[in-house]
């Protein structure tokens, strides 16, 4: 190494180097997939084709039906634990999540029978008997489709401050008076987001979303069983003592709100969360190299939410910490480091 | 993975507990619910310190193993007396006074160093009421009892927890050791029939020695599997197919037919012996390996040789540690015989089986739901398909038979499919075991050709106790259906059933007299199934919680919106349960209680 | 196969990680090269924890395995590379044995490392900084570039090398000629064909040589040749390597200007600053990513009063210079660099909204843009130059361990946090923990140090008091500090300058230092 001029000049490689490359000579791109034929089948007696290897769901989709989901997400591997998009097959001795079922060649799909009715009734009714669904998003409309009425069950049960302490196989007999509910004190351990499980229908996306499915770091699973299943790290110990790292990818895929940025859950708990003032803004997080899509819900001038679209292809809805919380710093208020 | 541990360390005692179970079998995420009995055995409870060791041996996130060991009620997470009295109050033992039992053994227990707990049925109700008691320690005891006398659960509690402290000693081999008159009159009281010539799935129970290679032997063990390795896959698959075999676990399929779909799957293929027996007032899958091991081992080696299966796995129900104990014995023998192994019976063909042990949870007799419980993850069942003979244990093609499915196949095997089929009616072929109890004379489980009527089955159990009616009979246990005095000429069969309107199940038969409290009973049932609901799925899940809480307002007379309004709302919610469920757990929830109301006349008015 | 060397993907880039995630759950062979036992580490198939700085001596080990069993791809090397002898030569004498004993990596671990890269359908290698903040960046890169010349691993689907880059637009910067040799689109300054469609599209000459790169500039400023400075977005007084002499340079310059979010350490040197909006979310543009998809960027909140977007004050700039640039507009710019660089001509905004980000090569408007580059070496036959093998040596870092400074530093980040700071500290991570020095528990028993002790590092340059914290996942020897609280803990005070010639990038990846007891 020459110290004494180390940066004067360029390497001795020639002009061939200094020129472009020439273009490639067409596209660059993944090699050819064998195409497997379509499924054709038909969903409330109109026939349709999807793609080898889609789901009833999709077909449904094709066929133009609206199909209620809740469980399902479209980045995560369906658990059809929620079973509101039941829809009959012929043959079939029970309803199928069309969430979940591959579409098969000549398959009979029936999605406004009234076995089909009352079973997406029913389940509507049990989760809004028993869950606070009040703020998740489009169950109004959905319930009111179905005319699902929850109160049939009862008037619901106040909160429980030993739902995590339940032991499989035990519990209080009811005297039927009221509906039991899964409302439970809210855990606010940190300062990135906020656990409301009262709002919990156990949809097992935040598990999936902190599993395998994309962050794999496991803070998070289902504990207990039966109506007392519920989300829980180990001990049901505060995320400080757990593996979490606050990537917020549990948030991002919450249908229920029960997961909550802790600026938002804030601003709710004032009363000042206010869609109508906000405005929704895509750009690219300004940390790593990896070019993240964020978008940045703001209201009142300030950053309120940050998150992925799903449809990002390098992130599908992903963020980390940095992404979806590391955003203090452009807020108004003085800038750390400002002079005083 | 970037595993983070936290919380306290374990205990040496722990540590060691944890380690030993792991010598045998490996690190791999199946060896979750072993390491966790290993902790449960050794201490009594799993604890944080335990768990953690656990986590940091098998590389499992502490999120996922809390949430293996929280799913089953065998496994404690808080610190309790080693020793535990689990007192069935279940159906059968609710016909025999479970509820005082359960009061008399906790009054006993009391300044005594066990605790007691409420179980489900515990598969015992030949001895009802019957209780459960398991001491943890160095010596873990598991000692199934009668609870009709307080004091001696007590004192055998008592003996049971200062056992366990000792060092291990060998102690299990006691029961071995009866003189064949005692284990006759032992058996007989499980098995009425034992000892009875022409019998074909209970011939040996209470004539050989369950620990005796020899004499399984010199009882014709073994030549079904000769002949089966003289047949050739495709021959004993033939064979079971022509008998007409179906699945007695409670779906009837064929299981022929099965081997079949797996033998065409590519390896490598598994094969489980479902003998995670737990629906209430089933316990002949008990008897079975209790009394005759060895022929279950020789049925799955002739089902896994034709399917192509090169390891197999016996789940047993945590409740059932004399089953675990026989099966276990059974399979070192058998391989020591040469019977399981790299090469069985010299013909080539490798076999190795494992004892598996349930954790305390009736979904894992779901045979999907037991799989995941095997492979170290909450006992959830699968959505179907694919099924099990596509993508079961480990995500490889599968057979999964109940434990009386296969005890039929080596008799099939080596008398022939046609001699099988023979026997019974034309849609159900063979004989069949019912476990009989309740409020009858000789409860046990007793064993009859298909085609054999509910009164002659009660006949063989002595009927009603004298000076009682006949007042309701639970056919399939709690996910069965009620039947009625009027329908004691219902056919046994899956035909016979099925037309009426009900089914075989499990092969519980369990008798009330009218001095039972139906909807005493019927919230047991509900009860039971909000316990043993896995909370996968909403209908489940909350659905067997609004059962339970529609039940009581029906049996204190505070319907909601009138009693019509309640019971149509019970029936609405049966409907979608039956319809919207993923298993059959959730499927057949409502079943009880819609039979009880439509065939039993429950809350038609006055009483229940 | 997916091989990240000098990287932890799983820290520093999660949602990149999140795909190599599924590769491996897909099947895919992972292996990492890092002397830490890092959270990527935990998840690969295996992990050569190098000895710091010994990165060459592994992948010349893996060519020489490679071609020494025979796995090296032929018929692409023979059609599309050239030098193959002179590297063969070269790595001859890099025997697994001798790499094992100068990497500390077991020899059986090269060699599986070797055949799976060499064995793959396809494969990536991916780095971080752990190849290039070193002495020897360009040669480390360049050791791996042969091994993908070596076997095909380059311009196909699915392999292929990319540097993971630290921050948002690092590569868009580059592309945009933000260093020395470049002009926008990666042209050559130094070439007259290429520099003069910059002259004649402006309306002037431009210097016809390459300028400096950071380090030279410090350098530079060393000589007494450099000593006004204009600097953009940078924080050089924190994240400089041998923070003394940083601090000494800046403050000896005649004229200082900074343009930042906040007052950083290097700002408050500044005799004029001007406060800057948030480019990511308080302006307009576009950034590019380390896979070259150029991205927009856009406001979403008004940046503080007083501020200003980075294009707003350099126009203003010019303004004041007797150039009237017009309107301040991102899009206008950008279509300039359209115009001139030709491999942005055909990313219109309107087109980079639609499709959410295009990579370049995007040569016009019907052009989809480029998932991967160098797929004309598997033409037949290759168009242009054939690729290079360029045979490099094995050098050990700069600053050798020694009786006086015995560990291994080696810095690198986390998770929450990133570089100095400047963007962190405004929110508040529940991971956040304070500065430490990271040690293996046998050094720490060694020297007699508890877990939380405050200890004192001195290197050559400096020296700082930090808590230790035992790492059982370090390998004895090596320490580690990050550079993210320099108000607490001055890490760079320690590092050494020794920097790349190639890339004026220091070698902040390896200094010697030594660790004092603090007596109480």
């Amino acid at each position: 190494m020459n110290r004494s001029d180390p940066w004067s000049g360029g390497p001795a490689e020639g002009a061939v180097w200094f020129d472009p490359p020439p273009r490639a000579a067409k596209v660059p791109g993944p090699p050819p997939s064998p195409a497997r034929p379509p499924v054709a089948l038909s969903v409330d007696g109109r026939e349709v084709r999807v793609p080898a290897g889609a789901t009833v769901l999709d077909a449904c989709r094709v066929a133009g039906v609206e199909t209620p989901t809740l469980c399902f997400h479209e980045t995560l591997t369906p658990v059809n634990a929620c079973r509101v998009c039941v829809v009959e097959v012929a043959g079939a001795r029970t309803l199928v999540p069309a969430c979940s079922r591959q579409a098969e060649a000549g398959m009979q799909v029936k999605t406004d029978t009234p076995r089909v009715r009352c079973s997406r009734k029913v389940v509507l009714e049990l989760l809004a008997s028993s869950v606070d669904l009040r703020i998740a998003p489009g169950m109004a409309e959905t319930m009111a489709r179905y005319g699902a009425s929850p109160g049939r069950f009862g008037p619901p049960a106040p909160d429980a401050a030993d739902r995590d302490a339940r032991e499989a196989g035990h519990h209080h007999a009811p005297d039927g008076a009221a509906a039991e509910t899964v409302a439970q004190p809210v855990k606010a351990d940190n300062d990135c987001y906020v656990r409301d499980y009262s709002k919990c229908v156990l949809c097992y996306r935040c598990v999936e979303a902190c599993g395998t499915d994309a962050q794999n770091t496991f803070a998070i699973a289902v504990a207990g069983r039966g109506f007392d299943a519920r989300i829980s790290t180990e001990w049901a110990r505060p995320l400080t003592d757990s593996a979490c790292v606050y990537c917020g990818n549990c948030v991002a895929v919450c249908p229920t709100g029960a997961l909550m940025g802790k600026t938002e859950h804030d601003l709710r708990a004032a009363g000042a969360w206010d869609p109508e003032r906000q405005t929704c803004t895509d750009t690219i997080c300004p940390y790593c190299g990896v070019g993240c899509s964020l978008s940045l819900t703001v209201q009142d001038g300030r950053i309120v939410r940050a998150a992925s679209p799903v449809g990002a292809d390098i992130t599908r809805g992903n963020l980390c910490i940095k992404g979806r919380f590391g955003w203090g710093h452009v807020q108004p208020g003085p800038r750390a480091g400002d002079a005083p | 993975m970037d595993l983070r541990l936290t919380g306290p360390p374990p205990s040496e005692v722990e540590r060691a507990a944890v380690d030993g179970a792991l010598a045998t079998g490996g690190t791999g995420r199946d060896q979750l619910l072993p390491a966790l009995h290993a902790l449960q055995d050794r201490v009594g409870f799993v604890s944080e310190g335990g768990l953690r060791h656990v986590c940091e041996r098998l590389r499992v996130p502490p999120a996922e193993a809390y949430g293996v060991a929280s799913f089953y009620h065998l496994l404690a997470l808080a610190p309790r007396p080693r020793t535990v009295v689990h007192v069935c109050d279940d159906l059968v033992c609710r016909a025999h006074g479970a509820e005082a039992a359960v009061a008399a053994v906790e009054r006993a227990c009391a300044g005594g160093p066990a605790t007691v707990a409420r179980s489900p049925c515990l598969g015992l109700c030949e001895r009802a009421p019957a209780a459960l008691i398991l001491a943890a320690g160095a010596s873990p005891c598991a000692e199934p009892v009668g609870a009709a006398d307080a004091r001696a659960v007590a004192d055998a509690a008592a003996r049971a927890d200062s056992a366990a402290e000792a060092a291990p000693s060998r102690r299990a081999r006691r029961l071995a050791k009866e003189k064949p008159g005692a284990r006759l009159e032992r058996v007989r009281r499980a098995a009425p029939q034992a000892g009875t010539p022409g019998l074909r799935l209970l011939a040996r129970v209470g004539r050989v020695d369950p620990e005796s290679v020899a004499d399984w032997k010199a009882s014709g063990g073994g030549e079904g599997l000769r002949k089966a390795l003289a047949l050739g896959p495709a021959g004993v698959v033939r064979e079971v197919i022509a008998s007409g075999l179906v699945g007695r676990g409670g779906a009837a399929f064929p299981a022929g037919k099965k081997w079949e779909a797996v033998a065409a799957a590519p390896a490598p293929r598994h094969l489980i012996l479902n003998a995670d027996e737990s629906e209430p007032g089933t316990f002949k899958d008990r008897v079975l390996m209790e009394e005759d091991p060895f022929a279950l081992l020789e049925g799955m080696t002739i089902a896994a040789y034709a399917a192509g299966c090169g390891r197999g796995y016996v789940y047993v129900r945590g409740e059932y540690p004399l089953a675990r104990l026989r099966m276990e014995r059974a399979a070192a023998a058998a391989r020591k015989e040469g019977l399981l192994g790299p090469d069985v019976l010299g013909s080539g063909f490798s076999f190795e089986v494992e004892v598996r042990r349930g954790g305390g949870a009736y979904i894992c007799g779901e045979e999907t739901a037991l799989m995941n419980s095997i492979e170290g993850k909450r006992g959830e069942p699968r959505q179907k398909p694919p099924f099990p003979t596509q993508a079961g244990l480990f995500g490889r093609p599968t057979v999964i038979n109940n434990v009386e499915t296969l005890a039929a196949v080596p008799w099939i095997v080596r008398d022939g499919g046609a001699a099988w089929a023979r026997i019974g009616t034309k849609g159900s072929s063979g004989a069949k075991l019912f476990s009989v109890a309740g409020h009858v004379a000789r409860p046990g489980v007793y064993e009859v050709e298909f085609g054999a009527t509910l009164r002659q089955l009660l006949a063989l159990a002595g009927g009603v106790p004298a000076g009682r009616s006949l007042r309701a009979v639970l056919l399939g246990g709690a996910a069965g259906s009620f039947v009625g005095p009027g329908d004691l000429d219902l056919p046994l069969t899956f035909e016979g059933t099925r037309a009426a309107g009900v089914g075989l199940g499990s092969g519980a038969v369990i008798v009330f007299d009218d001095s039972a409290d139906l909807g005493d009973l019927l919230a047991r049932v509900a009860r039971f199934f909000r316990d043993e609901s896995c909370g996968q799925c909403v209908p489940c899940r909350v659905g067997t919680v609004r059962q339970e809480e529609a039940l009581a307002r029906l049996r204190a007379g505070r319907p909601l919106g009138g009693r019509e309004a309640e019971v149509a709302l019970v029936r609405e919610l049966g409907q979608a349960m039956h319809d919207a469920s993923i298993c059959g757990l959730g499927q057949t929830a409502s079943s009880a209680l819609e039979s009880a109301l439509s065939r039993l006349g429950a809350f038609s008015g006055g009483t229940p | 196969m997916i091989l990240l060397w000098g990287s932890n993907a799983r820290e520093t880039h999660p949602i990149f990680f999140h795909h190599v995630l599924k590769g491996i759950r897909a099947g895919a062979r992972c292996y990492v090269v890092d002397p830490r036992r890092t959270g990527t580490a935990d998840f690969a198939h295996g992990h050569a924890a190098l000895d710091v700085g010994t990165d060459i001596a592994l992948a010349n080990a893996m060519g020489r395995e490679i071609l020494a069993a025979g796995l090296w791809h032929r018929d692409f090397v023979g059609r599309a590379t050239e030098g193959l002898d002179e590297y063969r030569a070269g790595v001859e004498p890099c025997t697994l044995e001798w790499a094992e004993a100068e990497t500390k990596v077991p020899a059986a671990l090269i060699r599986e490392m070797a055949h799976a890269y060499a064995r793959a359908e396809r494969a990536m290698i991916c780095w971080t900084l752990g190849i290039t903040e070193h002495h020897n960046a360009v040669d480390n890169v360049l050791a791996l570039i042969n091994l993908a010349l070596l076997t095909g691993h380059v311009g196909r689907w699915g392999s292929g090398l990319n540097p993971l880059r630290g921050q948002n637009n690092v590569q868009g910067g580059g592309d945009m000629g933000a260093i020395p040799d470049r002009l926008p689109g990666f042209q050559h300054v130094e070439n007259a064909r290429l520099r003069g469609a910059f002259e004649a599209a402006w309306g002037m000459k431009l210097p016809p040589k390459r300028g400096k790169h950071l380090s030279a500039m410090f350098h530079a400023m060393e000589e007494g040749e450099l000593t006004a400075l204009y600097c953009i977005g940078e924080n050089p007084l924190a994240s400089e390597a041998d923070q003394t002499r940083a601090r000494r340079l800046l403050e000896g310059l005649e004229w200082f200007v900074a343009q930042d979010l906040t007052l950083t350490k290097t700002a408050a040197l500044a005799d004029v600053v001007l406060p800057a909006a948030a480019s990511w979310c308080e302006g307009e543009g576009t950034v590019t990513n380390s896979e070259r998809r150029v991205q927009r960027v856009r406001k979403a909140v008004e940046p503080p009063a007083g501020a200003r977007e980075d294009l707003a004050i350099l126009f203003e700039i010019a303004r004041r210079l007797g150039h009237d640039w017009g309107a301040p507009s991102a899009e206008r710019v950008w279509d300039e660099v359209r115009r001139l660089s030709p491999v942005h001509a055909g990313m219109s905004y309107a087109r980079l909204d639609a499709a959410g980000g295009l990579h370049w090569p995007c040569w016009d408007e019907t052009h989809p843009g480029e998932a991967f580059l160098h797929s004309r070496l598997w033409e037949d036959p290759v168009r242009g130059p054939r690729a290079g093998f360029h045979p490099v040596v094995h050098d050990p870092p700069v600053e050798r361990l020694d009786a006086d400074y015995p560990m291994r530093l080696t810095t690198g980040r986390r998770l929450d946090e990133f570089n100095t700071g400047v963007q962190t500290s405004g929110y508040r991570s529940p991971l956040r923990r304070s500065e430490t020095l990271d040690i293996h528990p046998d050094d720490a028993a060694r020297l007699g140090l508890s877990d939380g002790e405050r200890v004192r590092v001195r290197s050559r340059r400096g020296c700082v008091e930090v808590p230790v914290r035992l790492d059982p996942r370090l390998r004895p020897g090596l320490t580690f500090m990050t550079m993210h609280f320099p108000d607490d803990v001055a890490t760079n005070l320690l590092t050494i300058d020794a920097t790349d010639p190639k890339s004026g990038t220091a070698e902040f990846k390896a200094a010697a230092v030594r660790l004092e007891r603090i007596e109480a």
